[in-house]
């Protein structure tokens, strides 16, 4: 299948008071349209930062980023973004923060009543129609995470990048929310990129999983590829040969050859 | 990199975090602490609430909470007033409490008369200045405050007019009254205009500094949903701001009420600040006590009344 997203040769250097580093390297990764790819790997080892080169938000050093056969010059509604920390803005209501989005994609070519309905879609398929028009100061944190899940989706990008979306949540709610974003992404059939330090939440969502090597200088060190029928179920997966199989070549990478480099490292 | 360079720059850190009262503000526009921050008050103002249900508590407490409120105020100003009586009641130049009192009925029962331009009642005098204040703050704040929008989003202008505004900031606004006079040639706008120069500089430096402030997270949503510039000022922007606005009116409010009375010295004409000086020429000293007394009850109600509308306003926007 055609490579939807591709990243070839690319490197990101920052320039300090200590001079450059080098936080990205020689990195090359093809995503086909509709997979679902995690990036794992320690902390500091520039996920986050190759996840905002592909939305746009930060520009490579080297190397070029193309997404749809174009490439990536600046962010776009067409890569939607869930943040870690969902930044909804706190002076609008659930509603007008998707609403805002959906306003910016659709406004020229609907009239309000359909940017409504929109909007309204998007609030429902992520389970919050009760909580529309609340603050978000006046809802849980999983609730505002799936405000942003709602309006990343509502823009109906062509690709959905999150960051470590349910990093900051609770145990119980982040498999709820895990569980519902599988569904959508099923419904959706979004092309995501979701960067995680959770072996178990990488395993369970993901096509392929991308591991990274510590940084600095930072590379893809292995893809693993997820072999799971889709559905999938968390309860029957924690016996599955194959899933177990998968969560324990993610930890030998994270703990045994990736441990060793960080001690060095440090 | 810019933002510490211009707060430095600007060196206005204090003004904004200044005010204890200040910091829920400031704090509310931050982006993660938001739940906890602004969920906490929440809570606490439900247990105030039962707190202050009158059925569960005996009227012994309530009038004790009353009690603690405003018996140190209270106690406060009758020592000042005793002290006051004290140091005067001797006799001598300055009047003492008694005698004052006496005047400002007097002078209270018709504020508003006129007797030609130069004799009119303390009301019309009080109203004069506060139209001056009005009038120069207003100006102030319709150049200021988007010229600090201006300069907090451009890292290039701001470090093109930060030394300039460096330069006149400790220049006393009463140092600006003769260019007043030179150019209005009268004494009424150059005023005004004093009032304008005093009141611009909070105003500019605050909201360019809550501008530099405005959370990455906040303005990259607004990159990612590619945001036209007029969406990322009305809804990300001018909310994210508007904390620090208020701090700036606030504190230029404050400035402005401190110098229409020494610029009204100066210029003559109507208005609380010439009122003291005729009244020391006709050395009607009691006159003055009062005037300061009103000048102090005046710009306590225009600050309060701000720090009001600043609490109405982020309460709505938050």
């Amino acid at each position: 299948m055609e490579k939807f997203v591709s990243i070839e040769k690319v490197g990101q250097t920052f320039d300090t008071k200590k001079g450059k580093f080098v936080a990205l390297r020689d990195i090359d990764l093809g995503i086909k349209q509709g997979e679902f790819i995690a990036l794992i790997g320690h902390s500091g080892c520039g996920k986050s930062t190759l996840l905002n080169l592909i939305a746009g938000l930060t520009r490579p050093t080297n190397g070029v980023l193309l997404c749809d056969g174009r490439e990536i010059a600046g962010p776009g509604p067409e890569r939607a973004v869930v943040f870690q920390n969902h930044s909804l803005l706190p002076w609008l209501t659930c509603f007008e923060n998707v609403y805002l989005a959906v306003e910016r994609v659709f406004g020229q070519k609907e009239g309000k009543a359909k940017l409504k309905e929109r909007t309204a879609a998007a609030i429902n398929l992520v389970g919050l129609d009760h909580a529309s028009s609340k603050y978000p100061h006046e809802i849980s944190g999983g609730m505002k995470q799936r405000v942003g899940i709602a309006r990343a989706l509502s823009m109906q990008p062509k690709v959905l990048l999150m960051d470590e979306p349910f990093g900051a949540l609770d145990a119980l709610t982040r498999a709820k929310l895990q569980d519902e974003l599988m569904k959508i992404c099923e419904a959706t059939k979004a092309t995501t990129v979701m960067v995680t330090h959770d072996v178990d939440e990488a395993v369970l969502l993901s096509d392929r999983i991308v591991m990274m090597t510590n940084g600095p200088a930072a590379t893809i060190g292995e893809i693993l590829e997820v072999n799971l029928p889709r559905p999938r179920d968390r309860l029957t997966l924690a016996h599955d040969p194959a899933y177990i199989d998968c969560r324990a070549a993610v930890l030998e990478f994270l703990y045994e050859k990736q441990a060793h480099v960080e001690k060095i490292a440090a | 990199m810019s933002a510490t360079t211009m707060s430095g720059d600007f060196g206005l850190e204090q003004p904004v975090d200044r005010d204890p009262k200040e910091v829920p503000l400031g704090d509310s526009i931050t982006s993660q602490p938001v739940a906890e921050v602004v969920a906490e008050p929440a809570k606490e103002k439900k247990m105030e609430k039962t707190a202050a249900l009158p059925s569960g508590v005996p009227f012994g407490e309530k009038f004790n909470t009353f009690l603690r409120a405003v018996l140190p105020p209270t106690l406060g100003m009758l020592i000042l007033i005793g002290i006051w009586y004290v140091a005067t009641h001797k006799g001598g130049s300055i009047p003492g409490p008694v005698q004052t009192w006496d005047a400002a009925v007097t002078l209270f029962a018709d504020p508003f008369y006129r007797n030609g331009p130069n004799d009119q009642g303390i009301g019309w005098n009080i109203l004069s200045s506060l139209q001056r204040v009005g009038i120069g703050f207003g100006f102030a704040a319709l150049v200021g405050i988007p010229l600090g929008f201006i300069l907090g989003r451009s890292a290039f202008l701001s470090a093109m007019i930060n030394p300039i505004i460096s330069l006149l900031r400790p220049v006393s606004p009463l140092a600006w009254l003769p260019i007043g006079l030179l150019v209005f040639k009268k004494a009424d706008p150059a005023a005004t205009y004093t009032i304008f120069i005093c009141s611009i500089w909070p105003m500019i430096m605050n909201t360019a500094q809550g501008v530099q402030r405005v959370p990455q997270d906040y303005l990259n949503v607004a990159r990612v949903l590619a945001l036209s510039e007029w969406k990322v000022v009305t809804k990300i922007l001018f909310p994210a701001v508007l904390p620090y606005m208020l701090t700036g009116i606030r504190l230029s409010i404050g400035t402005a009420w401190l110098v229409i009375v020494a610029a009204e010295m100066l210029t003559g004409g109507v208005g609380i600040g010439f009122w003291v000086w005729d009244e020391w020429n006709n050395l009607k000293v009691e006159h003055i006590i009062i005037a300061i007394f009103v000048i102090g009850i005046v710009g306590l109600i225009l600050e309060q009344s701000l720090i009001l509308l600043a609490k109405k306003l982020t309460k709505e926007s938050s």
